[in-house]
């Protein structure tokens, strides 16, 4: 599938319209979300973290710490792209499915239009400049929702909270973030637009495809996040 | 002009298309005519190159489309219009987008000239303007088609092929997109080709048929020579048409004077009231029960 993908533009104009279509779809799409599940989950980290951490002798730095580093490494990458394999990988496997059942990928081929490159790449590409970009937006978010519902819970002074924050941060930690980002929205898009082209039959195998689609992203997406992790930390 | 010489397909062991051997002409609606299953969409994917023969060749002009490369394939493809069986317009885009689209990829006029382009080309298709803000799921079957035409002929093709343009529209729009693509045929001079099932379509613009049968070309005719045929296994599948059994009958009788065995009762009244003749001699001109006596001429 990869070869075909990258041929010269019948119309580069064209092609960086529809660049630009996928980035406001992927990334504006899926901004609503991203910003929802990375306030709670920093929310729910910092709760939790703070029920475990009842020993007087451990400062109440620690907690911001904690929320920091998990935030930045796990769950916001990690947990935001497995939500964003739902909300984009099915979008781009059955948006394909659809145009492909009913010959819409048949009539560009015919007007001599590289589908391959004009349908699958600029969703790739979009992904891999928006995504990272989302993750990004999760940690800050993620972290911001941490202090939010530790103050509200008055379990940490919003000042203590920002003295643990910067205290022992490793830039490495974001960089890697910002690794693992890019390699899952890679499989975030690749995969499904793999199942969603490729799709044979009707309206009940566009459906099969784009659940198998996400379910085996998810499943790429948790055995990248293991190797990364183990290559790279 | 395209010639398919000695076209073969075949999936796994089952062969599709069994050596087929084809001349259509410019300016004329070649169809391909068949039952479901005898090869009519295949023949037609392998000629437009959606899928790759086993053998044989596809000429353009005399240019083999099968053994030519990538960019060869490509600028042929930029001469080809097609109109798809659901019309496969893009849901994402209104009717104008999807008219203009090709425009867009392939030319570098100014938008006004695209715009101008495909308000002709949508006025040739008989649509209103009130319909191009639409989007394909807001129009009916009919103007779906028409706008899958437009799309078709918007950068002038040489050669338009269209996949059963006629499938789920009703008989009188059937008969109005029959009609658009029969003129632009003619008045374009392409090389239209039409993959069919409808007879009426068969009747009304069939300049050149081809019958196809298990994968074999087993016929080739025009409109005028099909309800006349002696094969039979074209015969078994035009005459499953009420109305052209009853068409047969009516050249038979303007041929010979005499009234086909087969003629149903009530066809053949309506036909002796019509010509006020008594053709069967029983005494009466149309239903006995009426007892109408014959013409003295």
């Amino acid at each position: 599938m990869a070869g075909g993908m990258f041929r010269k533009p019948e119309n580069p104009k064209m092609y960086w319209k529809q660049f630009m279509l996928q980035c406001n779809d992927i990334g504006i799409g899926s901004l609503g979300i991203i910003c929802i599940i990375s306030v709670f989950i920093g929310a729910v980290s910092t709760l939790q973290t703070a029920y475990q951490l009842v020993s007087p002798i451990i400062p109440k730095t620690t907690i911001a710490q904690i929320v920091r580093d998990t935030v930045i490494l796990e769950f916001a990458p990690t947990l935001s792209c497995i939500v964003l394999c739902g909300v984009v990988g099915s979008k781009i496997a059955s948006e394909l499915g659809n145009m492909r059942v009913s010959e819409q990928i048949d009539a560009l081929e015919i007007m001599g239009i590289n589908t391959k490159g004009y349908l699958v790449l600029p969703k790739i590409l979009a992904g891999l400049v928006t995504i990272p970009l989302l993750i990004m937006l999760a940690m800050v978010l993620g972290i911001w929702g941490g202090r939010l519902a530790g103050t509200a819970a008055g379990i940490i002074d919003p000042s203590i909270f920002d003295t643990g924050l910067v205290m022992a941060f490793k830039a490495y930690n974001v960089y890697f973030a910002l690794i693992k980002s890019v390699v899952f929205a890679f499989i975030i898009t690749a995969v499904p637009a793999f199942y969603g082209y490729n799709v044979k039959g009707g309206a009940l195998e566009i459906g099969h495809s784009s659940t198998r689609a996400v379910v085996v992203s998810c499943v790429l997406l948790l055995l990248a996040d293991y190797i990364l992790s183990a290559l790279l930390l | 002009m395209i010639e398919i010489k000695n076209l073969k397909k075949s999936f796994d062991d089952k062969a599709v298309l069994k050596g087929v051997d084809v001349l259509f002409d410019d300016g004329k609606c070649n169809l391909i005519i068949g039952s479901s299953g005898s090869g009519k969409t295949v023949l037609m994917k392998c000629m437009v190159g959606l899928i790759k023969p086993t053998s044989g060749n596809v000429l353009y002009d005399g240019d083999d489309f099968v053994n030519m490369n990538d960019i060869e394939q490509k600028a042929i493809r930029e001469k080809i219009g097609m109109l798809f069986q659901g019309g496969a317009l893009f849901d994402s885009q209104t009717v104008e987008q999807n008219v203009m689209f090709p425009l867009d990829m392939f030319t570098n006029d100014k938008y006004t000239k695209k715009k101008e382009r495909v308000k002709q080309v949508l006025a040739r298709v008989q649509l209103k303007e009130d319909a191009y803000r639409k989007f394909p799921s807001e129009i009916s079957g009919g103007m779906q088609k028409r706008v899958a035409l437009a799309r078709a002929i918007v950068l002038n093709p040489k050669y338009l092929f269209c996949d059963e343009p006629n499938s789920g529209l009703d008989p009188q729009t059937s008969l109005v997109i029959d009609k658009l693509i029969q003129e632009i045929t003619q008045e374009y001079n392409i090389t239209t080709i039409i993959n069919t099932h409808d007879m009426n379509s068969v009747m009304e613009i069939g300049d050149h048929i081809t019958y196809m049968h298990q994968g074999e070309k087993e016929w080739e005719g025009n409109n005028k020579e099909i309800i006349l045929s002696d094969n039979n296994k074209l015969n078994d599948f035009i005459f499953a048409s009420e109305f052209l059994r009853d068409a047969k009958r009516m050249r038979t009788i303007q041929e010979t004077g005499e009234i086909p065995e087969d003629m149903p009762a009530g066809v053949k009244d309506a036909i002796e009231e019509k010509l006020n003749v008594d053709l069967d001699g029983d005494g009466h001109i149309g239903d006995p029960s009426k007892n109408k006596p014959p013409s003295k001429e």
